[in-house]
């Protein structure tokens, strides 16, 4: 879906001026600490998460990050969205929480991007 | 070919990962193709978080780079690490809490460095410091990893 759609799907505000419009949502990952983040391997996906700290951009820009959507109605600084506006990383909040937003996305066609979850005996999910 | 070492501050939260963004940078100008590029940056961006949380001084972000590999290495002089397959156990963490607010602590930050390395070489003494190795091999620039 557009990014502007996401938009008015989670009653979101967009926090930068990069022009969007034709942007397109297909795949997302949520999550708030930024190693998880980090162990996601597909490029050109949004990111979901509740933490608003200057390596969330960072972290973004490593991995290529395509959009950054902030739930539970965080704000990042205004230092934090100039940075992604410098790296061209669209940026937007919404008070819903990150369950419901996922959910919204989901129902609205936004599919998983691949992720690597723990592995390893002793560590890890078995199934 | 191309050397850059950046000195990590301890405690330095703000300009957290500012290096490792800028390496990614650097390296897409060397001609490192995007994939090891993004890999690189990973590996830097949790060694140099680990430094500025956990080495009582600092320590230096080291990155070397030739036709057939890209080494990353990180050293610091203290504390070092107690027992190292516990740190390196997935979710184990001595993050202080303030640092979840921030999203740091997940315990997983050894364990991506490893994931992103052809070859990863970590040791550590406690009252020396910890000195971790990472090698990515550009002769199978894939996606395998
Ligand atoms: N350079 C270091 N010096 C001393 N201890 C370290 C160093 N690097 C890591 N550690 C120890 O190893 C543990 C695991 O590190 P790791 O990077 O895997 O996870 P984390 O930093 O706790 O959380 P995350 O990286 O997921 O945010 C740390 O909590 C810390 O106790
Ligand atoms: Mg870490």
């Amino acid at each position: 879906m557009k990014f502007a759609d996401v938009m008015e799907l989670l009653d979101g505000e967009i926090l930068e001026g990069v022009d969007v419009s034709e942007m397109i949502i297909d795949r997302a990952y949520a999550a708030d600490l930024l190693s998880d983040v980090l162990a996601l391997t597909d490029e050109r996906t949004t990111l979901i998460t509740g933490t608003i700290s200057p390596q969330v951009i960072r972290v973004a820009d490593i991995l290529n990050v395509i959009a950054i959507i902030f739930v539970r109605g965080k704000r990042p600084p205004k230092s934090v969205v100039t940075y992604a506006q410098r790296v061209g990383i669209p940026v937007m909040c919404t008070k819903k929480t990150m369950f419901e937003s996922c959910g919204l996305l989901y129902a609205n066609g936004v599919r998983p991007c691949k992720n690597r979850p723990v592995s390893g005996p002793g560590s890890g999910c078995s199934k | 070919m191309l050397e850059i070492t950046y000195s990590v501050r301890a405690g330095d939260i703000e300009h957290g990962g500012t290096a490792s963004a800028w390496l990614k940078v650097e390296l897409r100008k060397e001609g490192v193709s995007e994939q090891l590029a993004r890999r690189a940056g990973v590996i830097a961006f949790e060694g140099e978080m680990n430094l500025i949380l956990y080495a009582t001084r600092g320590g230096t972000l080291h990155v070397a780079v030739d036709d057939a590999y890209i080494e990353i290495e990180l050293n610091d002089d203290g504390p070092g690490i107690e027992d190292l397959d516990l740190a390196m156990t997935p979710g184990y963490s001595t993050a202080p809490y303030w640092a979840a607010n921030l999203g740091f602590g997940a315990g997983m930050g050894l364990i991506n460095m490893e994931r992103n390395s052809d070859r990863f070489e970590i040791s550590s003494h406690l009252g020396e410091g910890t000195r971790i190795v990472c090698w990515i091999d550009r002769r199978k620039d894939d996606n395998s990893t």
